[in-house]
């Protein structure tokens, strides 16, 4: 009988340490005493693996109970063996409580090297209990140095872990002081003083202790292991510990995770008294705990309730379907006051001594924007909370977070915008990097897309009229939408001076036009803005094709918008409540003449009409000394067309090295374009097939513009 | 205007891209105070009001917060909701602690209703609720402790109850004395219940230099005691705080020569009455108390800190200091 023999020999040397050692076999499965009947009742080969490895754990132990001296792991393949044993039994079902006392006396005894007591400590995972007397060996190990500091250190973290598991404590209380004395050492401090903590009780604390910890903390400063112990030394004994101590580490009544929890019973059943037509949705409701699926939501929809504390819908997706379903206003009231309250709460530069949560608020405020996104709609709470912390706010603190946010402030025909929105924005704006002044003009671009949409929907829904007449009229929208153009159009303007013109902040600007030109047809909102001179000149003349490309798209779509809007004006398919005022007309026709004038007839500075345009005298040109001054800004002496002309010729007369630019013209200007157009640039082809009207395909200086 | 608005937000949720409260908003709405106040109604107004009743409320110091409205809150279940609350309690002390804390004491708890605390009838009854010790040794001889004690109320608070649906009990500000972590515990539970909120309310020097004001002029029948004003210096490696005590009598008298529509005060007058303590100060000490914060006010009537903390002398006052502060509370929460 080998089995029996093995479970015998591992049990010597435990036998000698402890008087109320269990029997090992116990700990097995339906443990067996009569070894006869054991073998007997090995029968399914389940069995007959955990007996295996009940074996496999018995030698195991009894090796490590036997371990003489320094045994290297590299060389040693028994050893390799029985650490594997340990470390896969612990791992699967924990150790028994007799495993504790031998493993933790070669780990701590220094026999083994760091590597392989590291394993063994971090494989102590009880099955049950872990008895006391083993603990108490261990800590005289500690006492005796034997082992490294990382080990110490490790031992004190596994013993507040399983700090719960250990069968008594009794012992344990009574090396309270042997413990105390630990605290000198600076790296085993903060895990001291977890371990203390948990030991302390009323009769731990004596003034001398306190007068240790005091000192402690004068020379390492606030720590807050040391206040955490210090205030359970005050919580028992407040007539001895007088000084101070900072408050609670967070706010008792804030929470900004909240888990989706049911309305208590005992309210449902209040509403049942209260209301007897409610019987049958309360008595079947479906707890929100329960809700884990899509099909789950689907199946229970009329019975579900919603959780006890609305804030928990923000990270439940499945709620937020069902909150879109609903249209109940206590729901969103619920919520308004929850995030209202929370914002202002936790807001990181409005509160002082917030400072230390901001990854906490960036988190949330992450949450608020994707919940937002979810619902396609902004929180009226989140806008008042932007309104108030705005005007405090650094521009740098939770930055994208704030920004993602305003660009869902909804639309609404308030005259606190300008003052609680764009007067703070337009003050950090100034103030703040190029990469500031992008971001915030992308916000504004999302935040007009997403008024814009909303418009859309909302024109389409049956509540139209509803809508219109009760919360916003269609003017009062449109004032709205006019007074954000005109913002970005002003720091636009401004920016660009201040930014020397820069490209990428000309990319941004120019995006945002994209949008605005588009309202019309795009949005159905009858609005057309057209960026300020400080705007379009800049882009015309940009050095960079980009820019130039981007504006010629936009000024398509200007012409298609307002082509758009005066055919349905002569045809008046329908009454049309809103009519382009002829300003717009004269606005892009006075840009559209400059930039035909500059691109293509080369007659920019004779032609251009705007009051802040290009156009100069003769006389004063020929002062500047430039020879063909005409012609500078055409595309092909544009300073951002200019290398693709010379790439061209490059490609089309690669013997000729002379660059003569002039060569471009009749049909190698027809071919030029080809060229242009197949480099990419997709606005400028829109722009001279619409708004350049060719005579003749031979004559390019014959072409005219056309005017809307 | 501010109305108007208001009334273009009363829509069903398919018409706004908005989510958020189906009413207007509060005048003050970004932290501003308003600018004129009327006086705290006379002592006459208050017969209604049993002294007997609400004088465990005077002289102790309460620590105040502001709640949002309670959802689904019944004035008819507060007998359950103590029993409830008891409950909660009791679980929160097991729970949580590595090790016992002593012999716990067995708490009572006391949900009841202070009918006479409000202003209006559209005022709910304020609801108080008390945590006592009832040692387990000897259940019936021994006398109760009072652990700890709190109250929602709402005096005067028409601006915020007739705005939310029916669904929903105003009682905007909770006055809280006794050991924090019970007030957390007990705060903890309302929010779960009633899903509101909970936040400290701080009272801004503007709003106690209104206070100073307000109580000097109001008659008091005994000797009164001094108007003490309590400053901190601020920017200082030191904390150094200033009290500036008047006699009562002279700061009526000049308070009496500022105020000038009678059971009417405005800003201006505040503004005039604290210039004028200001300026008499720097002729004697020339120190610019402008230049420092208000940090305390003391009266007969009450005495307020600008932390949040609150107490009440004059029983004859109470609803007229609570009428402010309920003022307070629902500005913080609006």
């Amino acid at each position: 009988m080998q089995r029996r023999q093995s479970s015998k020999t591992p049990k010597q040397p435990l036998q000698g340490h402890h008087e109320n050692q269990t029997d090992l076999s116990a700990w097995r499965k339906g443990g067996r005493i009569d070894p006869g009947k054991s073998v007997q009742n090995i029968q399914s080969p389940n069995d007959q693996k955990n007996d295996s490895k009940q074996d496999s754990l018995e030698q195991a132990l009894s090796y490590f109970a036997k371990v003489q001296d320094r045994v290297s792991l590299k060389n040693n393949s028994v050893l390799q063996k029985h650490l594997t044993t340990v470390e896969s039994i612990a791992l699967q079902r924990g150790l028994p409580p007799e495993g504790f006392d031998v493993l933790l006396n070669v780990a701590l005894s220094g026999k083994l090297a760091d590597t392989v007591n590291t394993r063994l400590l971090k494989s102590l995972v009880p099955a049950s209990v872990i008895p006391e007397t083993s603990v108490i060996s261990s800590v005289s190990w500690l006492c005796v140095s034997k082992c490294s500091g990382n080990i110490q250190l490790l031992f004190l973290r596994w013993l507040i872990t399983v700090f719960d598991f250990i069968d008594r404590k009794e012992q344990l209380h009574a090396l309270y002081g042997f413990f105390f004395s630990f605290l000198q050492d600076e790296k085993m401090c903060p895990y001291v003083c977890h371990l203390l903590y948990l030991l302390t009780r009323k009769e731990s604390v004596k003034p001398f202790r306190i007068r240790r910890l005091l000192d402690l903390q004068a020379k390492m400063g606030m720590q807050s292991h040391l206040q955490a112990l210090l205030s359970l030394y005050k919580l028992f004994c407040p007539e001895l510990v007088t000084i101070t101590l900072p408050g609670k580490m967070k706010k008792w009544n804030t929470q900004l995770i909240i888990p989706a929890s049911s309305t208590n019973k005992n309210n449902l059943e209040e509403n049942r008294e209260k209301n007897h037509v409610d019987l049958y949705s309360t008595s079947e409701s479906f707890p929100v705990e329960q809700l884990q699926t899509f099909p789950q939501l689907l199946q229970n929809i009329h019975c579900l309730e919603f959780p006890s504390q609305m804030g928990s819908v923000l990270t439940n997706p499945l709620l937020l379907h069902y909150m879109n379903c609903i249209k109940d206003e206590s729901v969103y009231l619920r919520l308004y006051y929850w995030m209202g309250q929370t914002l202002q709460e936790e807001c990181t530069w409005c509160v002082a001594d917030n400072n230390q949560y901001e990854e906490e608020f960036k988190d949330f405020l992450e949450t608020v924007y994707k919940t937002e996104c979810f619902l396609q709609e902004g929180f009226s709470s989140c806008e008042e909370f932007l309104y108030k912390s705005l005007p405090l706010w650094d521009g740098f603190c939770c930055r994208s977070q704030i920004l993602k946010l305003v660009s869902w402030i909804p639309l609404s025909s308030s005259s606190e915008m300008k003052s609680h929105l764009y007067d703070p924005l337009a003050q950090l704006f100034f103030t703040s990097s190029l990469y500031f002044k992008c971001s915030v003009l992308e916000t504004l671009k999302e935040l007009l897309q997403n008024w814009l949409n909303w418009h859309m929907i909302h024109l389409d829904s049956e509540f139209e009229s509803e809508v219109y007449s009760l919360n916003t009229t269609l003017s009062g929208l449109v004032n709205v939408v006019a007074e954000l153009i005109h913002f970005v159009g002003w720091i636009s303007t401004v920016a660009l001076r201040l930014e020397n013109n820069a490209t990428f902040l000309l990319y941004f600007i120019l995006d945002f036009y994209e949008t605005v030109c588009d309202m019309y047809l795009r949005y159905n909102l009858p609005l057309l803005i057209m960026p300020p001179a400080g705007v379009f000149y800049p882009a015309l003349l940009s050095m960079d094709s980009v820019s130039l490309n981007q504006l010629c798209y936009i000024m398509y779509r200007y012409r298609t918008n307002l082509v758009a809007a005066k055919e349905n004006e002569l045809s008046k398919k329908k009454t049309l409540q809103f009519k382009f005022s002829s300003q717009i007309y004269q606005e892009y026709n006075q840009y559209i003449i400059a930039m035909v004038g500059c691109l293509w007839t080369s007659r920019a500075f004779q032609k251009d009409i705007h009051p802040q345009g290009l156009r100069m005298d003769d006389e004063l040109l020929k002062k500047t000394a430039v020879q063909e001054f005409r012609t500078s800004f055409n595309i092909v002496y544009h300073p951002a067309m200019m290398g693709y002309a010379v790439l061209f010729l490059q490609q089309a007369w690669p013997d000729d090295t002379t660059f003569d630019l002039s060569l471009i013209k009749g049909k190698r200007w027809n071919w030029y374009l080809e060229y242009l157009y197949a480099q990419g640039l997709k606005g400028l082809k829109v722009f001279i097939e619409s708004s350049i009207n060719r005579v003749s395909q031979a004559s390019h200086s014959k072409a005219g513009n056309v005017q809307v | 205007m501010e109305s108007v608005e208001g009334a273009a937000r009363t829509l069903p949720s398919i018409g706004r891209l908005s989510r958020g409260p189906p009413f207007g908003r509060a005048q003050g709405r970004f932290g501003l105070s308003p600018s004129g106040r009327l006086l705290p109604p006379a002592p006459r107004s208050q017969e209604n009001v049993d002294p007997q009743q609400t004088a465990f409320l005077l002289r102790k110091q309460w620590t105040l917060y502001s709640v949002t409205p309670l959802y689904r809150f019944s004035g008819a279940r507060l007998r359950d909701y103590g029993r409830l609350l008891g409950a909660f309690i009791a679980a929160e002390k097991q729970k949580g602690l590595a090790v016992e804390v002593g012999v716990e004491l067995d708490i009572k708890v006391a949900v009841s209703s202070l009918p006479d605390l409000r202003g209006s009838d559209q005022d709910q009854a304020a609801v108080l609720v008390q945590l006592s010790s009832r040692s387990s040794a000897s259940r019936k001889n021994s006398e109760e402790k009072l652990l700890w004690s709190g109250w929602f109320c709402c005096v005067s608070g028409d601006d915020l109850s007739e705005r939310v649906p029916e669904d929903f009990t105003c009682l905007p500000l909770f006055l809280a004395n006794g050991a924090e972590s019970y007030t957390s515990i007990v705060g903890s539970w309302f929010q779960k219940t009633f899903d509101c909120c909970f936040r400290r309310l701080a009272i801004s020097p503007l709003n106690l230099s209104w206070m100073a004001a307000m109580w000097t002029g109001c008659k008091v029948d005994k000797t009164a005691s001094a108007l003490e004003l309590v400053f901190s210096v601020p920017s200082l490696p030191q904390p150094l705080d200033i009290l500036y005590a008047i006699h009562p009598e002279d700061a009526k008298d000049l308070w009496d020569t500022v105020q000038k529509t009678p059971g009417e005060i405005t800003q201006e007058e505040v503004d005039v009455f604290m210039d004028c303590l200001y300026s008499h100060f720097h002729r004697h000490f020339k120190i610019r108390l402008s230049a420092t914060k208000l940090v305390k006010v003391s009266t007969a009537i009450a005495s307020a800190h600008c932390d949040g903390f609150i107490k009440f002398l004059q029983s004859q006052y109470l609803t007229g200091v609570l009428m402010l502060l309920t003022e307070l509370a629902i500005s913080q929460i609006q």
